[in-house]
């Protein structure tokens, strides 16, 4: 039993850490390595363990870093998947951005029934939510070939294809893409290639949530320790001391979920899915106690949009909305634990 | 014990009924259906309507050209102005300044103000919080000096809501730094066109413009625009705390909100089905419901006894605890009712924009759960209430 990271991942976080304090671009983090950690060598990376993705977005997190690399991991991981190993290339290098176009409108959380449909190397349909699809190069889509489900590839600037971008909850940007008629190339894999991605993207925003919360729960304690109210700092109330040590214990069973998911992210799909609805059932729970303690122990500049909590706690309750919520994993959970 | 309005009260309750139906613009009651902020001009409308009917001032004294409205009828008016989706009455004049000035002002500003107040010639504001008395309010250090017919105010006010709009602010500013904190407070009232006075505006993190900090700089109030006696002021400030009662819980938000939210649960769809068929969401609803239901009577509890003459003060902090946290609980499950389409997040004062994916019920349900995390914040935090209740009910 050893619940240390190896040398490598403390040092990819270590570096990964200082290299995001200093505000951090796309180059910088490809050039860190921080995109060729998500992928196995056999894909062209150095990485593609759980844990690798645990180390790696955890970090993200606790910077708070809205940089897509959650959506280049999972884009890239389904090239990967069906042999695109000179774009998962471009992927590891930064000079291809990439996301996953998968949810549909009236589906919530589900991965289908998808109505998006492919002719004659073209889709037609609607996509949802699909994050950072405005600074994208290349949308990974899910669409119905002769009735199965197929992946695509389709330039976000091709004739047929229309974005309606918004800012999202989570930071960075989000976007509806239409398709009508827009060319698309067949990339092979299919349904069991995007759960299995799907999956390992669960994980990565679980431990970015981990890296989150740690911050959110920092920043609590300094305001805690800070500000002074009644004569003494607000951190010497047993009332908030014995809520911010629920925040500590909640976070410390939450990082353990995390580490139970990223040790059986490769597991056959029923037990992988059953861990990974574990973890998120667990992260949107303390995800949403975290931001809402982390708010009201500071009071009401935390309500502010120029105090640095504001989009931490954004972050935190947005996480709740991707890859299923508490709810739909509770259930999934259900499920496959009969 | 009986537990339905008496015939006075229904046949008030089928009034305001009738009055809201006729009067409330559909275009702000959409609005706040789907949780958009109102405009001034949304405010205003229902201002001037409120006051030609008499309600405006339905609560105040008869001797005030009031309705000398019962608690029982200020809690009526409240749930149909919330079933109806109608503005809520932005309070600072005519429901926080009013009863002071009523109650320790003279004879001159009670006959200047509060008809202005009801005309919507004066907006007013209020100038509590500072950025380092927040829950500690009596710690504040706003200082204005008396130099002859006037004060001179300087230092700074926080979460000023709607300070944008305001012409007139109400401020509570020290007078006198040699006695116990809550003694040297004055109440003062102040144009907010003098000199020296700056309004800068605070962005809530649903990027919303709702707030304020008002600074001074060496501002000229003149010596009449004290209320009451000087160093009194903490006991008018409590006064003013302790008079709105009866809205404190927010039942009718709450109502209002629980409709809205089985509403949309009957539309979004889950695994194919009606979300409201979902034994994890409909058991989520249920509990909220619930909860709901015996507040409402801890509410009515409160109301009728204040109408008997008892003294509300630490059980509107109960109901204060109670309603935020329900109001939160239904705008979280809104929140999670409409799944993804929570994700995109448009500000109304950030972004030019405004488009939102999602049906329209879905496209706030973000923003309101953010803006409302304030309700357990402001007047007086849940912490503040409940050390209220620790003391003033359970006695430790």
């Amino acid at each position: 039993m050893d619940f240390n990271h190896t040398e490598e991942r403390r040092m990819l976080a270590d570096s990964l850490r200082r290299t995001l304090e200093r505000g951090a671009d796309w180059a910088a983090l490809a050039e860190l390595g921080v995109l060729g950690a998500l992928f196995t060598e056999d894909e062209g990376g150095f990485g593609g363990a759980g844990f690798d993705l645990a180390v790696v977005f955890e970090e993200l997190g606790r910077a708070g870093c809205e940089l897509p690399v959650l959506e280049a991991g999972l884009a890239g991981g389904l090239l990967a998947d069906c042999g695109k190993s000179d774009l998962v290339e471009q992927v590891i290098a930064g000079e291809l951005r990439v996301t996953a176009a998968y949810l549909e409108p009236g589906l919530r959380y589900d991965l289908g029934p998808i109505t998006t449909t492919a002719n004659n190397n073209t889709l037609t349909g609607r996509k949802t939510v699909v994050t950072a699809a405005e600074d994208s190069d290349l949308l990974v889509v899910s669409a119905l070939l002769d009735g199965e489900v197929t992946l695509f590839s389709v330039d976000p600037k091709a004739k047929g294809v229309t974005l309606h971008t918004t800012p999202s909850l989570a930071g960075g940007s989000t976007s509806e893409v239409t398709l009508d008629a827009a060319p698309a190339t067949p990339l092979g894999g299919g349904q069991a290639q995007l759960e299995a991605r799907i999956a390992m993207a669960t994980l990565a925003l679980c431990a970015d949530t981990i890296g989150t919360m740690d911050t959110a729960k920092d920043m609590t304690l300094d305001y805690l320790r800070t500000r002074t109210q009644f004569g003494v700092p607000i951190g010497k109330f047993q009332a908030l001391q014995h809520r911010m040590a629920d925040v500590a214990i909640e976070i410390e069973m939450a990082r353990s979920a995390v580490i139970n998911l990223a040790g059986a992210i490769n597991a056959e799909p029923k037990e992988r899915d059953r861990q990974t609805s574990a973890a998120k059932n667990l992260i949107g729970r303390t995800a949403l106690l975290v931001a809402e303690e982390a708010i009201q122990m500071h009071g009401g500049i935390a309500m502010t949009e120029e105090y640095a909590l504001a989009p931490i706690a954004r972050r935190l309750i947005a996480a709740d909305h991707r890859f299923g919520d508490e709810d739909w994993h509770l259930e999934r959970f259900i499920r496959l634990s009969a | 014990m009986d537990l339905n309005y008496t015939a006075e009260e229904r046949a008030f309750q089928q009034e305001v009924r009738a009055f809201m139906k006729a009067n409330v613009a559909p275009e702000a009651a959409a609005k706040i259906a789907v949780g958009t902020h109102l405009d001034k001009a949304d405010m205003d409308l229902w201002h001037s309507r409120l006051n030609a009917q008499g309600y405006l001032a339905g609560p105040w004294p008869k001797e005030f050209g009031g309705g000398a409205w019962s608690a029982v009828q200020k809690h009526i008016f409240e749930e149909e102005t919330a079933y109806h989706n109608a503005p809520r009455i932005v309070p600072f004049g005519v429901g926080m300044l009013a009863p002071v000035l009523q109650a320790f002002g003279s004879k001159e500003q009670q006959d200047y103000y509060l008809p202005r107040i009801l005309s919507g010639e004066d907006w007013w504001c209020q100038g509590y919080s500072e950025p380092g008395a927040g829950s500690d309010l009596a710690s504040l250090k706003t200082r204005a000096v008396r130099d002859g017919d006037h004060y001179i105010v300087n230092g700074q006010k926080t979460w000023t809501t709607l300070g944008q709009y305001a012409n007139k602010i109400f401020c509570l500013v020290r007078t006198d730094t040699s006695v116990k904190q809550q003694q040297g407070i004055s109440f003062l009232l102040i144009d907010m066109d003098t000199p020296g006075i700056e309004v800068r505006p605070i962005i809530l993190i649903d990027g919303v413009h709702e707030v304020n900090e008002v600074w001074f700089t060496d501002v000229r109030v003149p010596v009449e625009n004290l209320v009451g006696e000087e160093n009194k002021g903490w006991t008018y400030a409590k006064y003013l705390l302790t008079h709105e009662r009866t809205g404190i819980a927010g039942v009718g938000f709450c109502n209002a909100g629980l409709d809205a939210l089985k509403r949309v649960a009957k539309t979004e769809m889950h695994h194919g089905r009606p979300l409201i068929e979902n034994p994890h969401f409909a058991a989520r609803l249920a509990r909220i419901e619930i909860d709901l239901m015996a507040m409402a009577t801890t509410n009515l509890r409160v109301v009728a006894g204040a109408d008997e003459g008892a003294a509300p003060g630490a059980e509107s902090s109960m109901l204060k605890v109670k309603g935020s946290i329900i109001r939160q609980q239904i705008n979280d499950l809104a929140r999670r009712a409409v799944g993804p389409w929570a994700v995109p997040f448009v500000s109304e004062d950030l972004d030019s924009n405004l488009y939102h994916p999602g049906p329209d019920y879905a496209a706030k349900a973000s923003n309101t759960y953010m803006n409302n995390r304030k309700i357990s914040i402001y007047g007086g935090s849940n912490e503040v209430q409940r050390g209220i209740i620790t003391k003033a009910i359970l006695g430790l």
